[in-house]
């Protein structure tokens, strides 16, 4: 992790290595003032990203204490997890960010293939690969809209959402559902790719970078867009480390850290990409950080479609009969494979005894899983290191000094999503 | 502060303005439908045989699949003057409390006759929560909205024989 030395000094008095508070405390001299107004913003202010609530102290029109109260979405998706197969729990990691699906269900997907030692089909990697970027871009796209919208810029909402639609029409003939797709299985691909995927990605990747141009034309040089997001939510190198940020909150703030390069997953170490990063660690850096990742993320799709393109004809999961379900056809014809699939469908496979962590970079930054398996059909504790989360606790620290408007922008550039915060 | 000059904010609407010459992606739904991908999964099926009688067989795999416990499967024997699948048994009561699926298609994937399928209607919804338990005669039953789907040979290769009646 490389913190680059020509990064100007944000501001002074960087609270490393003391610990970061996550909540902004009303300085000792306000305390009991009569100036003191405190306002409930959320839990369901249009503009917190989901039903979060943050508590503000104002004075004036100056931000001087903040408090996030948080749980209002808590669904226990981790527990419910604990009560369901392997291979059904594999539904619900990707309604935990539900913007950022695909890449949750990866991360549980390979925290099984791990602890069962699966070997996955070259094409699988390869689809998963180009499926994740898909879902980055996604992701990044809603933030964009949303982000642009709390800040009035209304039309680069139905420019982003345009865009985002036409992921989802690819999600939706690839893996059958527009979001919560279950479409990565252990050991592979739940269906092969359709041929009609290639043509329509091609047209998606060819029109994207088009699209991102226009959205940076649109407000890159909007005098209200620069003043409301260049120099606010300052958020230091250090401070951004010591917190524990990680994806475009920790890339905005200087730190060149990206799982996808400093741990390789499925097939990044075969891909050509760059990670951007930009130093200032304010709004408009992880704005930045954001767009250039829609176009990284873009020209990664472009690489996956070349390599899937003469992949048609293999394997898409992996031949484990003791894990995958057998091809449909065997069902009428062989005995084993039907019994292969009643022992699966209803009592799952069984996952040797083991616990393992994976991480891998979500759209919002480091995703972990931490699986727990005693070798039974079901997983014994499963747990997620929400990115979310992590930089939602980022806030006190980036709204220092910081005007009750621009708390908007701060809190939506950290993009949250409340659903992954709460679980 | 001010770092942007208002004659370049006035730049960005040169993006909005290239609009007016672009057709419109909009889709006047509900007069318009989209086609859906053969994939879509949407609303239940139950299939029944050429010769009328029930795919199922009521073995209850399909409850055993279900993420969200929504299907509920009570079965009863056939016997000589009362025969309603081509098994041994039949399902008596089959519902799916439609307000708890979560459009998986595990219950496609288990089931072993290729009896439930996830078709591709989407327009379900109701007034009522109890109107969405579907019961087994409405499974059976053709779907009243009608949904068009784009072309299976592109887009859902090779054609999985439980979608081919879907």
């Amino acid at each position: 992790m490389a913190i680059a030395s020509d990064r100007p000094r944000i501001y002074e008095s960087s609270r490393v290595p003391s610990p970061i508070p996550t909540v902004l405390q009303v300085p000792e001299e306000l305390r009991g003032s009569e100036d003191l107004l405190q306002v409930n913003f959320g839990p369901n202010h249009p503009s917190t990203h989901g039903v979060l609530r943050l508590i503000v102290d104002l004075h004036g029109e100056n931000v001087v204490g903040l408090e996030a109260v948080i749980g209002y979405l808590h669904t226990g998706f981790e527990k419910n997890m604990e009560q369901k197969t392997w291979w059904k729990a594999i539904t619900y990691p990707e309604r935990i960010d539900y913007l950022s699906f695909q890449n949750n269900e990866l991360v549980f997907v390979l925290a099984i293939e791990k602890l069962l030692g699966l070997e996955v089909p070259e094409k699988a990697t390869w689809m998963r690969t180009c499926l994740c970027e898909l879902n980055r871009i996604h992701s990044h796209l809603v933030w964009l809209g949303t982000a642009a919208l709390e800040l009035g810029a209304i039309s680069m909402f139905w420019y982003c959402f345009r865009e985002r639609d036409s992921v989802l029409d690819l999600y939706e003939m690839v893996c059958g559902a527009r979001m919560h797709t279950r479409y990565f299985q252990a050991g592979g691909l739940a269906e092969d790719i359709p041929r009609g995927f290639f043509p329509e990605a091609r047209k998606f990747v060819d029109w994207m970078p088009k699209a991102v141009d226009d959205y940076e034309r649109l407000v890159d040089q909007n005098e209200i867009w620069l003043e409301r997001t260049k120099g606010l939510g300052l958020l230091s190198a250090e401070d951004a480390i010591a917190l524990g940020q990680s994806g475009p909150v920790l890339r905005g703030s200087g730190v060149d850290w990206d799982l996808r390069r400093a741990q390789p997953y499925l097939a990044y170490e075969q891909l050509d990409f760059r990670v951007p990063t930009y130093p200032n660690g304010d709004v408009w850096d992880r704005y930045k950080v954001h767009m250039d990742e829609m176009r990284e993320s873009t020209r990664i799709v472009a690489q996956c479609l070349d390599r899937l393109e003469g992949m048609e004809g293999q394997p898409w999961i992996a031949d484990d009969r003791k894990v995958v379900l057998p091809p449909r056809e065997e069902l009428h014809t062989s005995m084993e494979s039907l019994i292969h699939h009643f022992k699966i469908v209803t009592e799952g496979y069984r996952v040797p005894e083991g616990e393992v962590y994976v991480a891998l970079e979500s759209a919002r930054g480091e995703l972990g899983c931490y699986v727990v398996s005693d070798g039974g059909p079901k997983p014994w504790r499963v747990k997620f290191r929400a990115p979310s989360f992590v930089a939602l606790e980022a806030t006190a620290t980036c709204m220092t000094d910081a005007l009750v408007a621009d708390l908007i922008a701060i809190v939506g550039s950290l993009d949250t999503v409340m659903g992954e915060v709460d679980r | 502060m001010a770092r942007g000059n208002p004659i370049d904010s006035v730049k960005g609407f040169g993006v909005t303005f290239k609009q007016i010459f672009k057709k419109p992606i909009t889709q006047q739904y509900p007069e318009y439908k989209r086609p859906v991908y053969p994939r879509f999964r949407g609303r239940h099926r139950l299939h029944v045989h050429e010769n009328g009688l029930e795919k199922c067989v009521g073995c209850s795999l399909c409850a055993a699949a279900c993420p969200a416990d929504c299907i509920r499967v009570v079965a009863a024997e056939n016997t000589a003057d009362n025969r309603v699948s081509a098994g041994e048994r039949y399902a008596r009561i089959y519902e799916i409390n439609m307000s708890r699926c979560i459009f998986c298609g595990y219950c496609e994937l288990a089931c072993p006759f290729d009896a439930i399928t996830l078709g591709n209607e989407y327009e379900i919804s109701e007034y009522s929560r109890d109107d969405l338990i579907y019961t087994k005669d409405m499974l059976l039953a053709e779907p009243i909205k009608k949904v068009p789907v784009a072309d299976r040979d592109l887009y859902d290769t090779p054609i999985p024989y439980y979608q081919e009646h879907s």
